[in-house]
């Protein structure tokens, strides 16, 4: 691991970029595409990969690495801070590979994986809420408001780091509810042909925590929507 | 898959379904007498392709076991942890406390050309946004804050020394662009409205590759529109100024997954130096 990071700080000079990249899809294409040409053939004709992923742009938690998924089996949005906008607010990178991966690719599973230390998170908790602004990361993480009003809510008391950590959580099960506010994802919801579920990876301590979304008993209420879960599992 | 199409061929020929002496007949026979039948009689393709749906989904009821997505995940989490958590130590101390890719990558959401796999990118190296055909749109911090947040982040605050924009063969993204008929009505609630922002590579194509296959189209598409994407990046002043000041450097990418081949190249632009005031 330790030379891989060292070959990459090389690449500052054009050429040794392209003799890293080069050198490394190589080595996929000997140890991995070549190893297996049936697999790889039948991907190239179509994919019907099982998970939808909506997790973190961040260079630490790509679920390729962590969760092992291999070519073919996740179908994957990565934005900051993993945030998925409801319907309601119009068009986006987000819900047009939603649209695609749950009404073309009619995935089983849609998971929404927060990590510690998210800096978009972080963003989201110590921003000033009565002005506009013009920094592009607090007006995209500003989806994640209703998860930060129900963090300073439940722990505006605990510390900052605490406080970004509950709200790291909360913030994933405000995505699952507003998984749950387009029609397409609601109704496979409904009829068990998509179940959705909620993941936090703690890369502090190398722990994996996940939930499911339980439909049956979720509802938009008058004093707010509540996300219930059922399946919650600790991996350590 | 064997037995599947095994039965499939059977079925087109119109004989019996195979009996258990069939189970040691070769995959490879089977593909074979499949195909043989496909060329020599025409329409049939059809009806193979819903038959093997057919036969598939009665399998899938009766035969093998269920999917479960719990135990996917969590033996995926328990592999990565014994077998590169507990093995680098220093490294995933180091990550902990913080990030420092040089690598910002735009990957298409396909779930076959995660760049981790391709491009073996280890946790730390890249920070990378995966949407459908990995288009960058245009400045706009109302209509693309979510883009824009992942770029400013990357550039200002990660000071990542490359961006590079990676597309593929077969994209959906790309065919969806490609079929959007030219009077502009859409099918979809989202995704042709977000991959018109490469509508630009379409024109091109359609001017410069009237003659070649839809297909071909396609695949001229799928890289014109990663220079579309390259081009858009400049129009993010953190981006233009990172570029000139030569801190950063951006790269445009094609994975073909059919042939197995991936190419790479430079961003050619020009970009003027501030007029003196």
């Amino acid at each position: 691991m330790g030379n891989k990071m060292e070959s990459l700080d090389k690449t500052d000079q054009g050429l040794d970029f392209f003799e890293e990249l080069k050198h490394r899809f190589l080595c996929f294409k000997k140890q991995k595409y070549l190893e297996e040409p049936e697999h790889f053939q039948a991907l190239a004709n179509a994919q019907s990969p099982k998970f939808m992923v909506i997790a973190c742009a961040d260079s630490r938690v790509c679920p390729s690495n962590i969760l092992g998924f291999q070519p073919g089996e996740a179908f994957m949005i990565r934005n900051v801070a993993n945030l998925v906008p409801p319907v309601e607010n119009g068009p986006s990178e987000t819900n047009a590979a939603l649209e695609f991966a749950v009404n073309t690719l009619e995935v089983e599973n849609i998971l929404v994986i927060g990590h510690s230390s998210c800096a978009g998170i972080e963003a989201l908790v110590s921003m000033r809420d009565d002005v506009n602004s013009s920094s592009f990361v607090e007006n995209w993480v500003a989806n994640g408001k209703v998860a930060k009003l129900r963090t300073k809510a439940a722990a505006g008391h605990l510390s900052f780091y605490q406080q970004c950590k509950h709200c790291e959580k909360e913030s994933i099960n405000h995505s699952l509810l507003n998984l749950l506010t387009y029609p397409w994802i609601e109704d496979r919801e409904r009829k068990g042909l998509l179940s959705i579920h909620g993941g936090y990876y703690d890369f502090l301590n190398c722990t994996f925590e996940k939930w499911t979304i339980d439909f049956k008993r979720s509802s938009i209420e008058k004093e707010g929507p509540k996300c219930l879960v059922k399946n919650r599992s600790f991996w350590c | 898959m064997s037995g599947k199409l095994r039965k499939c061929v059977m079925l087109c020929c119109g004989g019996k379904p195979p009996s258990k002496d069939m189970a040691t007949d070769s995959c490879e026979d089977a593909i074979a007498e499949l195909q043989k039948l496909l060329s020599e009689k025409c329409g049939l393709e059809t009806l193979a392709a819903a038959k093997i749906k057919q036969i598939t989904a009665e399998l899938e009821k009766t035969g093998s076991e269920p999917f479960d997505a719990v135990e996917r995940i969590k033996s995926g989490f328990a592999r990565f942890k014994t077998e590169k958590y507990e093995k680098n130590p220093a490294l995933y101390d180091e990550l902990a406390k913080r990030q420092s890719p040089k690598f910002m990558v735009f990957a298409c959401s396909d779930s076959r050309v995660c760049p981790s796999h391709i491009l073996d990118f280890q946790p730390g190296e890249a920070f990378m946004v995966r949407n459908i055909a990995n288009m960058v749109p245009p400045y706009d911090q109302t209509k693309y804050s979510g883009v824009g947040a992942a770029i400013e982040y990357a550039v200002l605050h990660l000071k990542v020394e490359n961006i590079v924009v990676i597309g593929h063969s077969c994209c959906g993204g790309i065919k969806g662009l490609m079929s959007i008929p030219d009077d502009g009505t859409t099918a979809s609630d989202f995704i042709e409205q977000w991959v018109q922002i490469c509508l630009p590579a379409k024109s091109k194509v359609k001017t410069e590759n009237s003659g070649l296959t839809f297909q071909e189209q396609c695949t001229n598409c799928e890289k014109e529109a990663v220079n579309v994407s390259l081009g858009n990046l400049l129009t993010y002043p953190f981006v233009r100024e990172a570029v000139v000041k030569k801190t950063l450097a951006l790269k445009g990418a094609h994975y073909d997954f059919v042939n197995g081949s991936f190419e790479l190249w430079s961003f050619d632009y020009n970009l003027c130096p501030p007029l003196p005031a």
